[in-house]
């Protein structure tokens, strides 16, 4: 057996919040065991002094001389676990600070989360999905090309999305809002296969990725069934052509978003989640049917007004549909509140998720959201950059499934 | 015998001088011990819930960190049973330490809300200090009164 990916876990809180058991079912469901990094007593006050941030409690004390143990190497881990109370100014900073001294200082992958008494494993999952994959397939992971006939399926909480690739090339895709998530994978693969004029027994290797990865996985006999986070930055980088060196990959999906770090197309620091729906494709597919616009009309709409016309702040979906509805009854127009609505989204993930990772260019933006060029536009204003939307951004998750399946096929 | 609540709470040498002169200490390690639910009765207290942060709404509102809620679940109890206090203040991490500083606030600060006899000392720094400190906690003790 797969000897487990050991997580380094750092945080203050998690024993008293009664999720420690979460935390580690979590982990131990993707072969992962979280342990805490030993550290003298003496040793503590020495490497916090050391690393000069002046915090008052001592549990954030002893995760900061954690991280110095494992960043000095005195102690060995395969991934950083940084998890603190939500709300919690200091210990917001410290996980903030913490993830970005580990990430500037060592190769471990890291990932840094806020809980609450409400968190599950079931949360934690896909996070520590990622973590162990980083850490144990980094050879997988380091793929740049495809190969052979492959099947990539991304079941999405909102869509589902497939593409047939052969000798490094898309050749046929399939796409449909996800309802049934085996009927829905089933129809876009024959629509992708249709597409490629290949047969299903032509296909020498299948990937799934998304919600729906371990169900639809094991109905189509997959050979590559892993978290979104992973893959959809090797097909970010793949579709932008961007395989080496640094680049930030955002996806705003249906129901959370995800932020993610990247270099060489292998995720350093990345976030998943978000507060609210407000914050995620589903605001803006709700704007679209209040609008009466299909949902690919928004986008150009947005272009044409203002957003700074209209007061919104989508920060929770139930708000920002009440300021939606406000404006339009108070003759905002159609123009201005989808540009508004663009730009509170935007305004989102940019407060929340992209303060907690470093953002480095290039900045690709993927995911069916990436097609709403007001969303694209909203986002670069913020960010003061150029949003690089890659081809076939939408079908970015089944890419990257297909380019990392064809590591599978048997004469490879 | 009075009821004395120690701050640190998961100071062992101060629970045990408490015990010493008479008095029962209410401290960290009697509150962990009454919930066995790991594996040994060593293991750390892993054995909170997410009930207990709920419990803990009592002493701290919901917007406060659920680590500082569920750390009242266990302290909150104890603070309204003490019939006095001894508060260490700057202790050193081997004495005893208490994890979160936010709740260290929410704790003393209730402490100090009850109208009940409280010792507050600063950690010694060398050994003359030490003497005095270990002097001062002595006759407190005795002062109590109600000693077994």
């Amino acid at each position: 057996m797969t000897p487990p990916v050991r997580i380094a876990q750092l945080s203050c809180g998690p024993e008293y919040s009664g999720i420690q058991h979460e935390i580690d079912t979590a982990a131990k469901e993707v072969n992962g065991e979280i342990f805490y990094p030993d550290v003298a007593l003496k040793d503590i006050q020495r490497d916090f002094d050391l690393f000069g941030l002046d915090v008052r409690s001592p549990d954030l004390k002893l995760a900061i001389a954690r991280a110095k143990e494992l960043v000095e190497g005195r102690v060995e881990a395969d991934a950083v676990f940084i998890a603190t109370c939500f709300r919690c100014a200091e210990a917001a900073i410290v996980r903030n600070e913490l993830r970005r001294y580990i990430h500037e200082n060592s190769k471990l992958p890291v990932v840094s989360y806020s809980f609450t008494e409400r968190t599950t494993s079931g949360t934690l999952l896909t996070r520590m999905e990622a973590l162990t994959t980083i850490a144990r397939r980094r050879a997988l992971l380091a793929r740049e090309t495809q190969k052979g006939i492959t099947l990539g399926l991304d079941s999405g909480s909102a869509t589902t999305k497939a593409v047939v690739m052969k000798d490094n090339k898309i050749i046929g895709t399939g796409w449909q809002p996800t309802i049934e998530v085996l009927k829905s994978a089933q129809e876009v693969i024959s629509h992708a296969l249709m597409e490629a004029g290949i047969q299903r027994s032509e296909v020498q290797a299948v990937g799934t990725t998304g919600y729906g990865r371990f169900l639809v996985g094991k109905e189509i006999g997959a050979d590559l069934i892993q978290e979104e986070l992973t893959v959809n930055s090797k097909g970010a980088v793949f579709l932008a052509d961007r395989q080496h060196g640094p680049a930030t990959v955002i996806d705003i999906g249906g129901m959370d978003n995800k932020a993610i770090s990247v270099m060489d197309g292998i995720p350093g620091t990345f976030t998943m989640g978000g507060i609210c729906a407000g914050a995620s494709g589903r605001f803006l597919e709700m704007t679209a049917k209040r609008l009466g616009v299909e949902i690919t009309e928004l986008g150009p709409l947005a272009m044409k007004g203002f957003a700074g016309k209209v007061p919104m702040n989508s920060y929770c979906i139930v708000f920002g549909t009440q300021s939606l509805v406000n404006a339009l009854a108070t003759g905002s127009t159609r123009e201005d509140v989808a540009s508004a609505a663009c730009h509170s989204v935007a305004e989102q993930v940019f407060e929340q998720q992209l303060q907690e990772i470093d953002i480095k260019e290039p900045v690709l933006m993927v995911g069916g959201t990436s097609l709403i060029e007001g969303l694209v536009f909203a986002m670069g204003e913020l960010l003061q950059t150029k949003i690089v939307v890659p081809p076939y951004s939408q079908y970015i998750g089944a890419v990257g499934s297909a380019l990392l399946a064809s590591g599978f096929i048997k004469d490879d | 015998m009075a009821k004395v609540f120690i701050y640190p709470s998961t100071s062992l040498i101060l629970s045990d001088m408490v015990a010493r002169y008479g008095h029962t200490p209410l401290s960290s390690a009697v509150a962990i011990r009454e919930k066995i639910q790991t594996a040994g009765f060593e293991s750390p207290p892993l054995q909170m819930t997410p009930e207990e942060p709920k419990k803990g709404l009592k002493w701290a509102a919901v917007e406060v960190p659920s680590g500082v809620r569920g750390r009242m679940a266990l302290y909150g109890p104890m603070i309204e049973n003490c019939e006095a206090a001894i508060i260490i203040d700057n202790a050193d991490f081997a004495f005893g330490c208490m994890g979160c500083a936010r709740t260290n606030e929410l704790i003393k600060f209730l402490v100090r809300q009850k109208d009940i006899p409280r010792l507050d000392l600063n950690y010694p720094q060398n050994e003359e200090e030490g003497v005095k400190f270990v002097a001062a906690i002595k006759r407190f003790l005795n002062g109590l009164g109600g000693a077994k």
